[in-house]
């Protein structure tokens, strides 16, 4: 790992400003992402601004129709959140099943996003739940901030602040693990809230999180398992690995939607 | 062998866990040396290359850096041997090649060991290996034995044509091929050993120093056998003499098999100590220890089974492939000769069996044993055999394994070995009825109408422990002994040290062995230690693999104990002014025959010590040392059931129940046994379903991590279910076999037979290692077809 600054700012405005004036400069929030790749070298940032200490980045709150967790909030946190559990318990147990019981303790949902890795579960969750990112200067659409594998909208110097979740009818999380790393193989969320149905796909694709339209017409007629457990996936440009090559993996697309529909009840 | 709340057979909770629990362990990167410097191994990227120049000033100008040896500086010393000579079927010997510490002239494997950097810190050594530059010319690899055989592959070694390390064999030919001609049945199979990585909690580490004022050299090594590596170091690579070397192997976090050898680093770390005058201490990454610590495993056979019309086995031949990787590590040979080949007699009667083995070079890390070495590979294979030849003559499984178990001892395989005793009906019988073998079909049923396809699999097995005697591994190209050393120091004031040849690095031996000693003198299991690890303690020792430690360190030092009790036996009759004759031991009291006048250990202990009062001639002191050389292998068995539920859709692999009925002989502790039966279980289980190291074809290792090479988890593996039947060895005193192999050498096949059984209803009838949900669920698709 090359020697880098350290910065420890307590404001937003102070982080922006320590982010704007480094030459080659990052954010960590929980580093579970950050400090396996700095220790790898595949990442050498000159500095790294913390998070940590950010006033106003934590926190759950039930805002009736929605859901706002803080950008800070430990993956355990949204996990055993009695306002997540109640009003969105696809999300609570999805982010029970994030990593291990380290990863959950120290990562974050704003790390995760801004991260953006392909087999993380949260873009999942996000994109089905047709979830609000939340930044220092502005608000983005779900569907908007996916950008590819480890691309967001994020602007350079930009900072999440929290994530807004819309309330489901219904919704659920079906996960295929990577049997070493535990990341999604084929990670599918299927929610039927305030924008419909929608079914969004993780882990699956080098593109990263994605939306199965046909699946989610299929539901919107009949929400059954029946109605999507026929319904085969293309493997084109699906990724290929140790673990599943492209064909297994769009069968177990299938197969997660199937689950996480009839984990809908 | 009186047993009593810390004797031999009661569950004594191991002594070793307070420290290790409490971070109080002392392991090699724990111990620190005062001016040490900090070593970093600059590895190879690439598989297969030729070197030119390595361009060091760059690192060496660098900030914190004291030196920058490459194999150049350490040309003529010693290249890092092998410790077994295998004979070709024509007589001529393997292919021998030199492995330089340091590469020279080539690379042979992506973590080939190219330059040390020497560093005031470990991350400044590190950061300046980043800056040598090394000029390199790639050459094709060959990475598998596949790529190693085909015709013009690449050379590893130029002095190895076709990259074949020797062909061996092992068997009468004639008398197997005549049983084929005579068989009603011949049944055959293909299968893969999956090539594992050993993952030992603890990385290797090394430290290394260099005493100016006594000429010794002193290194601090991650190893499960301290003085085999002061005689692969000092005799063969540095030409250092043993008095002038010492060797120290503290708390070892696992060792599996890959600390067995002599590695290039502990090399490279004492040679760069003596060159610096400064202690150099290194520690390998995980990433590292990926491509360095030796794998193990990575066999393709080729099989068959002869039996008559009532399925009575009458012939074996197996035709194997081995992969060895780049260099010979120090027992790479043996495993797939001579603790593979012996083993096809398996538990059965079968009359002619014959194994040919030919090994390869590939740009691959060395492999050397891995927990079992050579005897999963061969339970693997026979298991899965009498399997599909039950299946193919339509017969039970159990049924075809009883009709041909081995039941008179001693029996004389048709492969070398004379197992001494046995009773496999005992461990098949208790295995069936605790596995409710009898009630599977409605388990299936149960299973069935939740969807999962469910499977039952056995396993009945024999393991060679122990492996000796001496003379005989001396004529089939060992270059070491095989026996084992044992001290006890009775105190003046009858406290106890042993001192054991042996090394433990998570098997408990420091209470087992305190077990056996307390027990035998009659004195507190508080009141004795182990001492084990250093060649500077130690009078000498082979280490410990092979499920040897208590079979043959176990047997030094009870011999030692009682040594110990003759001595005191005669210190005690001068006391008592009685003849030594007429002396009995027991209970820690040393008394005269017939009589209340006794003497107790203390006494006679205080009285060696302080010999004012004392037999005539007899030396002082009461400590004896035993070196034991035994005279056969040991034989554990026992049957493995294995119980799995498949999910269809997603092929995953549920292991629902694991039952094991072993016989490893005299069991001193009892939950250390179910401790070492539970992780060699998960060890057996990770290759079955889980582990596999692969690589690409150009060489690189493709599952170089946690990310994509999978080791078991608590969560991957049932509660298991063990029982035990004991036979006792019948050539060593205390009737030890061996146990810290079993579950890697039995519960494989259980589990791959299992797997097959759960999807012959889907028309799946065979199945590799591991059973991933991928390949299950491969499989399904092919057989819909």
């Amino acid at each position: 790992m090359n020697d880098f600054t350290y910065h420890a700012p307590t404001s937003l405005d102070d982080a922006v400003a320590a982010l704007r004036g480094a030459e080659g400069g990052t954010l960590i929030a929980g580093g579970q992402s950050l400090l396996p790749i700095m220790k790898l070298n595949l990442a050498a940032p000159t500095d790294v601004v913390s998070l940590a200490g950010v006033a106003g980045l934590d926190g759950i709150s039930d805002d009736g129709d929605s859901v706002t967790v803080g950008a800070m909030c430990t993956h355990a946190q949204v996990a055993g959140s009695a306002t997540v559990q109640g009003r969105i318990p696809a999300l609570a147990a999805m982010a029970d099943g994030i990593g291990d019981a380290q990863v959950r303790n120290a990562g974050t949902i704003g790390g995760s996003l801004a991260h953006n890795d392909p087999a993380a579960d949260y873009p999942a969750a996000c994109v089905a739940l047709g979830a609000t990112i939340v930044t220092d200067r502005r608000e983005i659409a779900s569907d908007d901030y996916f950008q590819g594998m480890f691309m967001t909208a994020l602007e350079d110097d930009e900072i999440i602040t929290a994530v807004r979740f819309p309330v489901p009818a219904r919704a659920a999380y079906a996960k295929f693990a990577n049997p070493a790393s535990k990341y999604a193989v084929a990670g599918v969320m299927v929610a039927d809230g305030p924008a419909g149905v929608r079914v969004a796909v993780t882990g699956a694709s080098g593109d990263g999180v994605f939306r199965m339209a046909e699946m989610e017409s299929a539901l919107g007629g009949s929400f059954s398992a029946e109605a999507v457990a026929g319904m085969g996936v293309s493997s084109h440009g699906l990724l290929s690995d140790t673990a599943a090559d492209a064909d297994y993996r769009a069968h177990l697309v299938t197969v997660m939607a199937k689950r996480a529909v009839e984990a809908c009840g | 062998m009186s047993g009593n709340g810390t004797g031999i057979g009661a569950s004594v909770k191991r002594k070793e866990d307070a420290r290790f629990l409490t971070g109080r362990g002392r392991y090699t990167d724990d111990i620190n040396l005062p001016g040490q410097l900090y070593g970093y191994i600059l590895r190879s990227g690439m598989a297969h290359a030729r070197i030119g120049a390595v361009h060091t000033d760059a690192a060496k100008a660098a900030p914190g850096v004291h030196a920058v040896f490459t194999g150049k500086d350490m040309e003529g010393v010693g290249g890092i041997p092998t410790g077994w000579e295998i004979t070709n079927k024509d007589g001529s010997k393997m292919a021998e090649p030199a492995h330089p510490a340091l590469a020279t002239d080539k690379v042979r494997y992506v973590g080939d060991c190219v330059a040390i950097v020497v560093a005031e810190t470990a991350e400044q050594a590190k950061s300046a290996a980043n800056l040598i530059d090394v000029e390199r010319e790639e050459l094709p690899a060959v990475a598998s034995i596949e790529a190693a055989e085909a015709d013009g592959a690449p050379l590893v070694f130029d002095e190895a044509p076709g990259n074949v390390c020797y062909d061996w064999e092992v068997g009468d030919r004639a008398a197997t091929d005549a049983a084929f001609d005579a068989a009603d049945h011949v049944v055959s199979i293909d299968v893969v050993n999956n090539r594992l990585i050993p993952n030992a909690i603890e990385p290797r580490a090394a430290i290394a120093n260099y005493d100016p004022a006594t000429g010794e050299y002193t290194l601090y090594t991650t190893s499960q056998n301290p003085h085999l590596v002061r005689l692969l170091l000092g005799a063969f690579v540095l030409q250092l003499p043993e008095h002038k070397l010492r060797i120290v192997a503290p708390d070892v976090g696992g060792g599996f098999g890959s600390k067995i050898p002599h590695y290039a680093e502990e090399a490279i770390l004492t040679w760069t100590a003596g060159q610096l005058g400064r202690p150099v201490k290194w520690t390998c990454e995980r990433l590292d220890a990926f491509k360095s610590d030796t794998h193990g495993r990575d066999h393709i056979s080729t099989a068959k089974l002869a039996l008559d019309a009532d399925g009575h086995f009458l012939g074996l031949h197996v035709s194997t492939k081995a992969n060895l990787g780049a260099y010979l590590s120090t027992f790479a040979t043996c495993v797939p000769t001579y603790l593979y080949g012996i083993l096809f007699a398996g538990p059965y009667t079968t009359p002619a069996v014959y194994c040919e083995v030919k090994s390869f070079f590939t740009n691959t890390v060395p492999v050397d044993a891995l927990r079992g070495a050579g005897r999963p590979e061969a339970t693997y294979l026979l298991e899965r055999l009498v399997d599909k030849a039950a299946v193919q003559l339509g017969m039970d499984r159990v049924e075809i394994r009883r009709k041909n178990f081995i039941r008179e001892f001693p029996y004389q395989t048709p492969v070398a070995l004379q197992y001494d005793q046995g009773d496999y009906d005992a461990t098949l019988d208790l295995a069936l009825k605790a596995a409710d073998w009898a009630g599977f079909e409605g388990r299936r049923a149960e299973a069935a109408a939740r969807g999962k396809c469910r499977g039952i699999g056995i396993s009945t097995f024999i393991e060679a422990c122990g492996i000796a005697p001496s003379a005989v591994v001396g004529s089939l190209g060992a270059r070491a002994g095989l026996y084992e050393s044992g001290s006890v120091r009775v105190h003046p004031t009858g406290s106890v040290s042993v001192f054991t040849g042996t090394h433990s690095h998570g098997q408990g031996h420091e209470t087992t062995f305190a077990q056996i000693v307390s027990d035998m003198l009659g004195v507190d299991f508080d009141a004795v230690d182990v001492v084990h690890g250093d060649s500077a303690k130690i009078p000498f020792g082979m280490g410990t693999y092979g499920s040897r430690s208590l079979a043959v360190g176990g047997t030094a030092i009870y011999l030692a104990v009682e040594k110990v009790i003759e001595k005191g036996k005669k210190i005690a009759a001068h006391l008592l002014e009685a003849s030594a004759e007429d002396i009995e031991f027991e209970n820690g009291s040393f008394t005269v025959a017939g009589t209340d006048r006794s003497k107790t250990l203390g006494e006679v202990a205080l009285t060696a010590y302080v010999p004012h009062n004392y037999p005539e001639g007899l030396e002082p002191g009461l400590e004896e040392t035993a070196f034991y050389d035994p005279l056969n292998f040991t034989f554990p068995a026992g049957t493995h059931i294995a119980e799995v539920e498949v999910d269809p859709e997603t092929g995953e692999v549920e292991l629902v129940a694991v039952t094991g009925a072993d016989d490893v002989g005299r069991i001193i502790n009892p939950m250390i046994v179910d401790g070492q039966l539970h992780g060699g279980l998960a060890h057996g289980i990770g290759q079955a379903l889980l582990e596999e190291c692969r690589y690409q074809e150009d060489g690189q290792l493709e599952t170089g991590s946690y990310m994509n090479y999978t080791m078991p988890r608590a969560a991957d593996l049932p509660s298991f279910n063990i029982n035990h039947n004991t036979t006792l060895c019948t050539h060593n005193p205390l009737g030890a076999k061996g146990v810290g192999e079993v579950g890697s050498i039995g519960v494989p096949p259980a589990v791959i037979n299992a797997v097959i059984d759960a999807l012959r209803p889907l028309g799946v009838d065979d199945m590799s290692m591991p059973a991933t949900s991928q390949r299950v669920w491969q499989a399904i698709q092919q057989a819909n077809g």
